[in-house]
Parts: structure tokens; C-alpha cells; sequence
């Protein structure tokens, strides 16, 4: 049967995996690009014209830290061109009064600044850069001065998660108007840091009734998108809405992934835009058919009610805790996969202290 | 919201023509939004001095249609988007 292949609608661009920060959850790979790897201005600015032809809307510029690319400003000016909506995924580490003035001329969209902590000893500490804290919140207080809109993104884990209600404060003291609460996922270095940062069932359910109350009363003034757990959940979440289905992801030195952490399965084959155009990956690329639509799905999940939400959920988590991409995504409770799952929560969330983080280095 | 609200879109969110899948579609931070005719016609008349009342009132003669079937569809419509971050709006 034919699978009938949408237009993407949004694009990741790894600009670069340098960072000031160590964060040991980071999404990157374990293996980072050097900047001699990285793409060069006039072949990011070809990349952004191909995804508007091809049809994706957003474009969200990360990192590592966007803000390392000296052409940062370029960049966005290339992006608006091409009539894409600009978003700008940083830690604030990097720029400057200056930078984001010239940032806003170019159009740029929207910020998305990450939040390691809600005090400078815990932010320091897990993004492994001392000062970082403080300077992020005079970044914060230049947006807010320009005008840009604001999403915080805290990323939340054993150690802070019992700070949300801080966290979601200091959301509406920076003027944003948007908070993600994004539980990490572990892939890249949060899978190597699992144990350090897994928050207990205890944690998870304080965090939920903390997202469903302020849901409620910051109505209309702050909109919070809750990222859960997914260990602790029942069903798996709909990774990145189907496999090819919606978004793509360019990583420092042109590499195509159908998501960020594609690369953790051996066996896919993948393009690069240096070789092959946007089009012709998003459409024939082997890596982004080969967990495209529904009619690969073993059994378990054809069958299922929940086929069609969420598509067997996430292939590189299937592949971490299963070692088998194709299996349903361990997290459902109807899978063979779970027992794996739950033994791995139960060794790691035991009333001990967590290991050492390995920072991203 | 009443209908004394001055509805608008604030910055970081803008309508535009998607001519790949054509459609007029509503863009904001990590939100896409496809419109339907209806929904064109509300946002563009957000024009940051028009209230609720007026802009109903106007899609009521452009339409021919009730204003109390109109009325209620556009506050339900403009909220919601309130809700998403999408529209603020500010009293008249």
C-alpha cells in the first residue's frame, strides 16, 4: 500500500553542537561535529529557501548554541527571506544587547530561552558553566526590553522537578509567554546521565497536579505545554507525530534526520543536503521511509485502537532500552517491552543518591 | 471576553498564504494553525481597533448573516485563541 506523504511543515537546523553549557541531558549525540564540519553560511541560507519550496512553515535555529555561529544574525536574515517563521532555540549564553538588536532587525520571529535552574546554584551547577545563570537573566531582561516573545523552556528532572512551582513563576516574571515544561527524554547524553536524572512516581505527580492547576488559573497570561516522563506513562508519546510525517532535522554539517536522535539506529542510512536536495530525502530518503506511515507496525500495534494516535510511539526509544527499532516503543503498557522498561525505572529511582552526572563535554 | 475587547495578534504571530498547501494558515511560537474562510475572515479584521461587537457586526452584513448566530462564533473563536497565546486583547 502507497503511504501518502505530507509536506513537512517544520525544520530543526543544528547550526552547530558547540556550547558553552555542559547540560548532561543535552539532545545532541554522543560523537559531537567539530566546527570544521559545520555548514557554511551561503549552504544553510539554500537549505532555508529548499524547506519553504518543499512547504515547512517554521524554522526553529539550535544548537548546541545557535549563538556560536558568527553568522548567527545572517542566518536569520536568510530564513526570513525565504519566508520561513524564525525561532530561536538558545541559552541566552552568547548574545548580547548588541546581537539582539540586530537579531530583531533581521526578523527574527521568536526566542526560546532554556532554563537549567531556578537559582543561579542550581542553573550553574547542571549547565556546568559558573555565571551562566546571571547572565541568562540579563538576556532575558534584553528580550523582554525589545519585545521579542518569549518561551522559557525548562527542562525538568530529578533534581529540579520539585521546583515547578518556582519555575513557572519565574516564567511570568520574565514576561514570557510560554513555558515548556519538558521532562527530559532520554536520548543522546540524558540516556548515559538516566539513573541521575529519572524523577520518582512521587515527583511525576506532584509535577502533574503543579502543570493542572496553573493551567487553569494562568489561562489567557501564560500557556504552558507539558512534556511528562514518558517512563511513567501508560501509552507512548507520538514521536514527532508519525516518522516523516510532519518535521525534519539538519544536523551541524548537513545530515537529514526524520528526528534528532535518528543516528542511534545502526542500520539507517541517511543523506545529507551536500549530496541530495531537501526534497528528494524528505520524500525517497531511505531513513525517513523506513518508519514512514503505519503498515510497518508489528501486530501489537496494527491492531491496536491507538494506532493512529500514536504510531507505536518512538523508534530510538524502542532501540535504546529494546535494541530493536522496529518493536512497539517500550512505554506502552500492552507491549512485551514494558517488563524492560519497569526494571530499569525500579534499579534507577531506589531510595539512593543518584549517580554523577558525565557532562556534556 | 466581552465584546468591548479590542482583539489583535500580537507580535511573533501573523496570517499568511501557504502556497504549497493552499491555505491561509495562522503562525506563532510552535503553533501552525490551518484557517478556514471563516477564520480568515475574523483575523483579518483584527486590526487592533475594532471590537468584538464591530468586527461580528461587519461579518454579520458581509455575510448576511444573523448577529446572533455570528456573535457567539467569533467570541468562541477569538477566546480560544486567547487561550493558545495566539490573540491578546485589551479593553476598549
Amino acid at each position: 500500500m502507497l503511504v501518502r506523504v505530507d509536506p513537512p511543515m517544520a525544520m530543526l537546523a543544528e547550526l552547530t553542537h558547540r556550547c558553552p553549557l555542559a547540560c548532561p541531558y543535552c539532545s545532541n549525540p554522543t560523537e559531537l561535529l567539530a566546527k570544521e564540519a559545520e555548514l557554511s553560511t551561503e549552504t544553510w541560507a539554500d537549505v532555508f529557501q529548499q524547506a519553504a519550496k518543499l512547504g515547512v512553515l517554521q524554522l526553529h535555529l539550535s544548537g548546541g548554541e545557535p549563538a556560536s555561529r558568527r553568522d548567527l544574525v545572517e542566518l536569520v536574515i536568510a530564513a526570513r527571506e525565504a519566508g520561513l517563521y524564525t525561532n530561536l532555540i538558545t541559552s541566552g549564553i552568547g548574545l548580547n544587547e548588541r546581537r539582539l538588536h540586530d537579531l530583531d532587525d533581521a526578523g527574527l520571529d521568536h526566542v526560546q530561552l532554556s532554563l537549567q535552574g531556578v537559582t543561579a546554584e542550581m542553573a550553574d551547577r547542571i549547565g556546568g558553566y559558573n555565571g551562566g545563570f546571571d547572565r541568562k537573566m540579563h538576556v532575558a531582561e534584553i528580550i523582554s526590553d525589545i519585545g521579542f516573545p518569549l518561551t522559557l523552556n525548562a527542562v525538568m528532572h530529578r533534581e529540579n522537578l520539585d521546583d515547578l512551582p518556582a519555575t513557572i513563576d519565574m516564567a511570568r516574571r520574565l514576561g514570557a509567554r510560554r513555558i515548556e515544561v519538558a521532562c527530559v527524554q532520554f536520548q543522546g547524553w540524558a540516556l548515559i546521565n538516566r539513573a541521575a536524572l529519572q524523577p520518582s512516581r512521587a515527583q511525576v505527580d506532584a509535577a502533574k497536579e503543579t502543570v493542572a492547576r496553573a493551567i487553569e488559573t494562568l489561562k489567557g497570561h501564560l500557556v504552558i505545554d507539558f512534556v511528562p516522563p514518558d517512563y511513567y506513562s501508560d501509552f507512548p508519546k507520538a514521536c514527532m507525530n508519525g516518522w516523516g510525517s510532519t518535521g525534519l532535522n539538519v544536523t551541524p554539517n548537513g545530515t537529514v534526520l526524520p528526528c534528532h536522535a535518528a543516528e542511534t539506529i545502526p542500520h539507517l542510512q541517511f543523506d545529507t543536503v551536500t549530496e541530495r536536495t531537501l526534497e528528494e530525502i524528505w520524500y525517497e530518503g531511505d531513513a525517513f521511509n523506513a518508519y514512514r506511515g503505519t503498515d510497518w507496525l508489528p501486530e501489537l500495534c496494527q491492531s491496536c485502537d491507538r494506532r493512529d494516535i500514536d504510531f507505536g510511539g518512538c523508534r530510538c526509544q524502542a532501540m535504546a532500552v529494546l535494541g530493536d527499532a522496529g518493536a512497539p516503543d517500550p512505554v506502552c503498557r500492552k507491549s512485551g517491552g514494558r517488563a524492560a522498561l519497569d526494571a530499569l525505572l525500579k534499579e534507577e529511582t531506589k531510595e539512593v543518591a543518584a549517580p554523577d552526572f558525565v557532562f556534556r563535554r | 471576553m466581552t465584546q468591548d475587547d479590542v482583539p489583535y495578534l500580537p507580535r511573533g504571530v501573523r496570517t499568511r498564504f501557504d502556497t504549497v498547501r493552499k491555505v491561509d494558515v495562522l503562525l506563532g511560537p510552535e503553533r501552525v494553525l490551518v484557517l478556514d474562510q471563516v477564520g480568515t475572515a475574523v483575523l483579518g479584521r483584527l486590526d487592533g481597533k475594532a471590537n468584538l461587537a464591530q468586527i461580528s457586526t461587519d461579518l454579520a452584513e458581509v455575510y448576511d448573516a444573523p448577529l446572533e448566530v455570528i456573535a457567539p462564533d467569533v467570541i468562541a473563536f477569538v477566546e480560544d485563541l486567547r487561550d493558545r497565546g495566539m490573540v491578546h486583547a485589551r479593553p476598549r
